[in-house]
């Protein structure tokens, strides 16, 4: 029982931050209408900006989310708005392109990665490192309590721009009818630009509250944009409800599948899962919940 | 108020507006009648900033916006209500209605304005927090027209507004645009119901294959003799 208990806690609190990453990928396949696949590779960029500010400059890891974050919002920009959106205003260029693009990118990304910080293991040795919360027998490690309660803040937020303020009603309006939104005034260059800064900002966020937890290499890059393909499967394209339902239920997927089958295959859980919905609900959790 | 001088349009290679002229003037409403392709859409997107103009001049309130981005085009007042209503269906009809009034003016007086929407429509008010996509097709194309009227409008371009509406509502729509025009809103009208909108409009231009072909006051076209015969079959 207590190691069932003790899953489902991790389990949870891993799919906040799963969640996070796939409300990242969730706003960017919504308004551009393709799958980022450099979206783990941004997140492997912004913890390697958290590495270098704890390893040179000695700050915490969690401090250095005012740095990991707006680096990551402002290379993404940069990326959208001189690669991505060229390719957009072309008609005879396909949609597909836009898609190889951000392999590309992702590519590179990985590779200067390697170039720059070797492809050795890093980690983030701070003071709370290993410390836990001790429950009666279930523990709840600190970091990954703190990283889920930021998630948590980090939801809240993009739920409350998005749904009060005029810029994400901009951002909602322009997924649903790009030709009605400049109609309106809402320039899709720029909200297109600014929703691949924001998706990327989210998991830059992710990736520096995952620093203290997980090791970091060049290659974590692509293996979390495999994990935030099969979230957005998981939820239902395009819904952002479905993300957070969708990181939940690949986390727990990997952790009791860790607990009570093998730890060396984590990461097939997810991809067993992925396959199940994808033949049985193709639609993803989002058909049963209608939203 | 608002002048096209000689304009031409092409869509790639296909041109499909030659050397277009007309006018509007303030406190009108002015149709542009044609067949289907002749080019009537093409015109407003042309006006609306949505297509780029390869030869000639639009003027608006006595600025040239030929080829200005559509969000500054708006923001002069010049409105365009799309064909197909184009709500954002996933959003209330409230957050609708926000989207028509984001800048400048018309934002900071957008309850007010939001107020004078649901006056004119009260059946918006009482649907305000149900989602567009589930209206009715009479009431979207309200929702359309409210949205068209947050942004505060000189000039409210139509683009077939009664198409896919019933018998009984398309009477409703030309008496929301009667009713449009006097709030001191000029009006610019896209339409294939020729005969309807004939009777109530001011001045017409009728277009054939992109060209404009004849002009006149309503009476007029809907006495003469080749618009009988070329479109309402009399």
């Amino acid at each position: 029982m207590e190691m069932f208990l003790q899953s489902l806690i991790s389990g949870l609190l891993v799919g906040g931050l799963y969640a996070i990453i796939g409300l990242g990928m969730s706003l960017i396949m919504g308004v551009l209408k393709i799958i980022n696949l450099a979206h783990g590779q941004l997140m492997m960029v912004a913890m390697y900006v958290s590495w270098s500010a704890w390893n040179y400059l000695g700050i915490d890891p969690y401090l250095s989310v005012v740095l990991s974050v707006p680096f990551t919002f402002y290379l993404a920009k940069f990326l959208s708005k001189y690669l991505l959106n060229p390719l957009i205003e072309k008609d005879s260029i396909l949609p597909e392109n836009q898609v190889l693009m951000t392999v590309g990118i992702g590519m590179v990304l990985v590779e200067l990665a390697r170039f720059l910080f070797t492809s050795d293991y890093r980690s983030v040795q701070t003071s709370y490192t290993g410390q836990a919360w001790d429950l009666g027998g279930v523990s709840i490690s600190i970091p990954l309590l703190i990283a889920f309660i930021v998630s948590l803040l980090l939801t809240a937020g993009l739920f409350y721009l998005l749904m009060k303020t005029d810029l994400g009603r901009s951002i909602r309006a322009t997924a649903q009818d790009r030709l009605a939104a400049s109609l309106m005034g809402v320039s899709a260059e720029k909200i297109t630009v600014l929703t691949y800064g924001i998706g990327s900002a989210l998991i830059a966020a992710a990736g520096t509250f995952f620093l203290p937890i997980f090791y970091l290499y060049p290659d974590v890059g692509p293996e979390f944009t495999a994990k935030a393909f099969v979230i957005t499967i998981l939820g239902g394209l395009g819904s952002t409800v479905g993300a957070i339902t969708g990181g939940i239920v690949l986390a727990l997927a990997e952790t009791f599948g860790a607990t009570y089958l093998s730890s060396g295959y984590r990461d097939a859980y997810g991809l067993v899962i992925f396959l199940l919905v994808l033949v049985f609900l193709p639609g993803g959790l989002k058909s049963l919940t209608k939203v | 108020m608002l002048k096209l001088e000689n304009v031409d349009m092409s869509y790639g290679d296909l041109q499909v507006l030659w050397d277009v002229s007309f006018e509007v003037h303030e406190g009108e409403i002015v149709v542009l009648v044609g067949a289907n392709g002749a080019g009537k859409s093409s015109i407003i997107k042309t006006i609306s900033g949505l297509q780029k103009v390869s030869n000639g001049k639009i003027i608006f309130d006595g600025a040239d916006v030929t080829n200005q981005k559509p969000e500054d085009i708006l923001k002069r007042g010049l409105v365009h209500v799309p064909e197909g209503r184009r709500l954002f269906n996933e959003m209330t009809v409230e957050e609708n209605l926000i989207m028509g009034a984001l800048w400048g003016e018309a934002k900071e007086k957008r309850a007010e304005t939001m107020e004078i929407c649901y006056d004119l429509f009260p059946k918006l008010r009482d649907r305000r927090t149900q989602l567009a996509g589930t209206l009715s097709g009479g009431e979207q194309q309200m929702v359309a027209v409210a949205r068209g009227l947050m942004a505060k409008p000189k000039l409210l371009m139509f683009d077939e507004p009664s198409l896919g509406l019933a018998p009984v509502l398309v009477q409703d729509i030309f008496d929301i645009i009667k009713s449009v025009r006097k709030q001191g809103i000029t009006v610019l009208l896209v339409e294939q119901n020729v005969q309807a909108t004939l009777k109530f409009c001011d001045r017409a231009y009728v277009l054939e294959n992109g060209k404009i072909v004849m002009e006149g006051t309503g009476q007029q076209l809907l006495n003469d003799d080749h618009v009988k015969e070329a479109f309402l079959g009399i």
